[in-house]
Order: structure tokens, then C-alpha cells, then sequence
């Protein structure tokens, strides 16, 4: 097989490199979050909840984003390449199919306005919080 | 080698193994690698003898004013080192990155593709 040495010097290069990723892939496994494909970011602040997805090589017209209430849903697809005769995978370790994740966000968000990129193979999505919900300044007055 | 400041900077960041898929063909290994946030400015792919380096560098974007809310992936470069055999003819390795992904064409060389005809015809 031609490319059956391939990678063969990769680990003994930097055994602590390979021991360092053994080490933080169990870590991954055994954190929760692993539990639900694909993992993503979040951060917020009064006005705004953003989310960060990386799903490299999926094209962006078949993204499907749904908001209600506090609850985000994305949908999406990266196909499996179409393999001709004699072709082969000799290493395959990328996802392919159709996936669907809901996530829950810290607030209620106004669906309309709610705002989504895509750029390198990660999906930006900034939902602003609905108006209603919006943490209220109030004044004191002087008298 | 000498180190500038940014790889200095570097050094403290986590680099990650992207996820390859190795698909063997008649003329040539295609190489697709997932390596989300880099783009055809931020990838380097080095030949030095037999190793073939992908590296790619992210530029992690700081959001003002947030909290982290959810923290499910890390981010930073990414690097991996495949070794490869003589049949791949190294002066002709083409590249290309789209939505993340790093797409790599070794082609096989004359003689190794001869020898494929060859073992063919004998059996």
C-alpha cells in the first residue's frame, strides 16, 4: 500500500505531543459536552448571546437555523465524496452525514434579528436579546 | 531557526490534529484535512525529505464585553506530519483550502504508476 508509512514518524517526532493528545481527547470523552456533535461556543452579555460552530467543508446554502423563544436549532449536511472505481480510503477519520443540534440560550432572542455567517468552515450566529427582557437602567431621580 | 515574537506567542497556544481522510486513486493520494478557521493565508504545507508538515494558524478572534456562556471546543493551530514513501513525486504537490478544509493532491510518480501497470499485467 503506497501510503501505508504515511505518518509512521509523526508520534515518534514528538512523543510528548502525542501524549498530550491522547491526554486531552480523554479529557474531551469524558467531559458531557461530548456527548452532543457538533460542539459549540457560546458567549453573552445583556444585549446578546453569540455561537460559534465549526463544521468545515459543509456548504453554507444548506445551513438551516431556526430560533424560538430561548431555544437555537441548526441543521446541516456535509456529503460523503462519491468514490469511482479503484478508488480507495486508506485513512478516514472525517464525519460525514446530515446533523441537527438545539441548544438552549440564556435568554429569549428576537428571532428576526438574529444574524449568521459564515467563513472558513465555522458558522457565527449573533442573537440579540428580545427588547422585553432586556435588563431596565431606572434612573434615580433628584429631588 | 530563528523564532520571531509571534512564534514565541505562539508557543503557549494548544495546537490540534485536524481530522484527515486519505483517499488512494489511480494517479494520485488525496489528503483532506479539516482545519476550520484557516484559509489559503494561514496554511503552510512544507516537503523536507520524506515529511510533509500541514500547519495551519488561527487567528483566535476576541469578543469584547462577553462572558463565556459555552465551552464545548478549544481553539488553535493545527499540525500534522505525514511521511511519504518515494512513489509520491513531491515537485508536484497541489493545495488547495475552501470552508476550512485543506485539500492536498500527491500525485504518484511515472515510475510508480508504471509499476502499478506492470503488477496488473502479470496477474
Amino acid at each position: 500500500m503506497l501510503t501505508r508509512e504515511l505518518e509512521r514518524l509523526e508520534n515518534l517526532l514528538d512523543p510528548w505531543r502525542e501524549f498530550d493528545r491522547i491526554n486531552s481527547d480523554l479529557f474531551e470523552m469524558m467531559s458531557p459536552a461530548r456527548c452532543e456533535f457538533p460542539p459549540v461556543n457560546m458567549w453573552k452579555n445583556d444585549e446578546k448571546a453569540m455561537v460559534t460552530v465549526e463544521i468545515p467543508g459543509v456548504e453554507p446554502e444548506g445551513v438551516e437555523i431556526e430560533v424560538t423563544g430561548d431555544t437555537l436549532t441548526f441543521r446541516f449536511e456535509r456529503k460523503p465524496e462519491e468514490l469511482k472505481e479503484g478508488e480507495t480510503y486508506t485513512r478516514k477519520e472525517r464525519w460525514y452525514g446530515q446533523f441537527s443540534r438545539s441548544i438552549e440560550l440564556p435568554f429569549n432572542v428576537q428571532a428576526d434579528k438574529v444574524v449568521a455567517k459564515f467563513s472558513k468552515g465555522i458558522l457565527y450566529m449573533e442573537l440579540p436579546r428580545a427588547e422585553a427582557e432586556k435588563p431596565k437602567k431606572i434612573s434615580v431621580k433628584v429631588e | 531557526m530563528a523564532e520571531t515574537v509571534k512564534d514565541i506567542s505562539r508557543k503557549n497556544r494548544k495546537t490540534y490534529s485536524p481530522a484527515v481522510d486519505i483517499l488512494e486513486t489511480t494517479n494520485n493520494i488525496l489528503l483532506t484535512a479539516d482545519m476550520p478557521g484557516v484559509d489559503e493565508k494561514s496554511v503552510d504545507i512544507t516537503v523536507e525529505k520524506n515529511l510533509l508538515t500541514i500547519h495551519g494558524m488561527i487567528d483566535p478572534t476576541v469578543h469584547d464585553n462577553v462572558e463565556t456562556a459555552v465551552n464545548e471546543y478549544g481553539i488553535g493551530d493545527y499540525q500534522r506530519v505525514f511521511t511519504l514513501t518515494d512513489e509520491i513525486d513531491r515537485d508536484n504537490i497541489k493545495a488547495t483550502v475552501r470552508n476550512g478544509v485543506l485539500k492536498l493532491v500527491l500525485p504518484k510518480s511515472e515510475k510508480a504508476r508504471a509499476r502499478k501497470i506492470e503488477v496488473i499485467s502479470e496477474a
